[in-house]
């Protein structure tokens, strides 16, 4: 059985890599065409006036909706090649060793790149912890992970640009580093479950042997799977983002979501907790509410809290570890979250 | 054969227990399906992720990859059997 875990390829190489081509250049024609195309369909064909609320609102929601479709499936394809090698297994053979510090360092920088859905958490963490890897160093993993989550990446770099997407990626690090070093200095070994620590560390499946073509259509699978689940979402919040981008007065929101209101960062990541499954679609809402005057450290606080701290996750790891440790994990979490905020609006 | 399906329950485990039920109604397949959910035995077989394919207490497949990946897991695994 072997044989199948690694598929053989079925298109000979140079087939595979002419469709390559012949894709990228179909998605670099469409990537420059969709602003001429909004803007005639909105101010030529339905004869909206430049600048009238409604015009502006149409063109809008129609250039945004192809750019982040595109971007989402350009990306998230180049995103899940990079991610074809890595595996949950390899990082744990990197992470294995390491010691505080160094290890989380690592640990979070693995969480970006390593395939990873939450409804794994349990096997991995089960699997990180007994085989020695310190629980401080799996939980900057389990953080990483999720947080820095590659369709909010691709969102705020098409919405927002590189800066902001970079500053995301870099305080989604610095969170997971540092709630990953304060859980593991805090010696809550006891607070994970008794079963988990008698598991005996079973043999492992043997590494995949993966071509460049499984490469790619695994990437292509996965782009269908994560594009598939998130459009709807998408289209939906660029719907309201747009609305609000129509109709809502320039910095009406300043009073109750810009940097003098002292609250709005623990607001903002307690709003976001039970907010999950909308990462896509909250992202354009949120891109609209900065531009009337919400701030960029609010914004990215609420946009964490939505990834890095879900309910159902929490709710799964509960099978592992006892309340008090779900309960530092979470409040050690936001704690960073808000600091970050707190950080960004006083900075910039 | 006997086939099982590791999940903890998540909707990636869904779709390929619905998939490998599926395909065994089509095909009027003998297989002995059972889902585990006990995080305990998912653990015994050394994987790090779910949902995972085994047939006859084999890994064959981690992560959900489409239902005509596992169709021809399934028929690789069934031709090894017959021959």
């Amino acid at each position: 059985m072997d044989q199948s875990l690694a598929q053989p390829s079925h298109k000979p190489q140079w087939q595979m890599g002419a469709l390559l081509v012949v894709i990228t250049a179909a998605w670099l024609a469409a990537y420059n065409l969709i602003q001429p195309l909004a803007d005639w369909i909105s101010y030529s064909a339905l004869n909206l006036a430049r600048g009238s609320h409604l015009g502006d609102a149409i063109a809008f929601f129609l250039y945004d909706v192809p750019k982040i479709l595109l971007l989402l499936s350009g990306m998230i394809f180049l995103i899940s090649i990079l991610r074809t090698f890595f595996s949950p297994e390899r990082t744990r053979a990197l992470l294995g060793g390491k010691r505080q510090g160094i290890g989380n360092v690592l640990a979070s920088l693995l969480g970006i790149v390593t395939p990873f859905c939450s409804c794994s958490a349990v096997p991995l963490f089960i699997g990180f912890v007994e085989s020695g890897i310190p629980l401080g160093v799996t939980f900057s993993f389990l953080i990483a992970a999720p947080t820095i989550n590659e369709v909010a990446i691709v969102m705020l770099f098409g919405l927002f640009g590189w800066k902001v997407a970079g500053l995301y990626i870099v305080s989604g690090l610095i969170i997971a580093i540092i709630a990953g070093m304060v859980i593991g200095r805090l010696n809550l070994e006891r607070f994970v479950e008794d079963f988990v620590w008698k598991m005996q560390a079973s043999g492992g499946v043997e590494g995949e042997k993966l071509a460049w073509s499984d490469r790619i259509q695994r990437a292509w699978e996965s782009v269908k799977e994560i594009v598939g689940k998130v459009w709807l979402y998408v289209v939906v919040g660029i719907a309201v983002g747009a609305g609000i981008h129509g109709f809502v007065p320039e910095s009406a929101l300043a009073g109750i979501m810009g940097k003098q209101a002292w609250w709005s960062v623990p607001a903002a990541v307690l709003l976001g907790v039970p907010l999950y499954s909308n990462a896509a679609g909250v992202i354009p809402i949120v891109s609209a509410l900065m531009e009337k005057g919400a701030s960029l450290g609010t914004v990215l606080a609420f946009m964490m809290s939505v990834v890095g701290l879900s309910l159902p996750e929490t709710i799964i790891l509960r099978r592992v570890l006892k309340p008090q440790l779900i309960a530092v994990f979470v409040g050690t979490v936001a704690l960073a979250i808000i600091i970050t905020g707190y950080m960004f609006n006083f900075v910039l | 054969m006997n086939v099982k399906i590791l999940g903890s329950g998540c909707s990636a485990c869904q779709s390929m227990y619905n998939d490998v039920t599926r395909l065994i109604t089509r095909h009027d397949w003998k297989i002995d399906l059972e889902y585990v959910q006990d995080i305990e035995r998912i653990m015994s077989y050394g994987v790090m992720s779910t949902p995972v394919l085994v047939i006859d207490e084999k890994v064959v497949m981690v992560g959900h990859r489409g239902s005509s990946k596992i169709e021809q897991v399934l028929r690789d695994a069934f031709s090894v059997q017959v021959s």
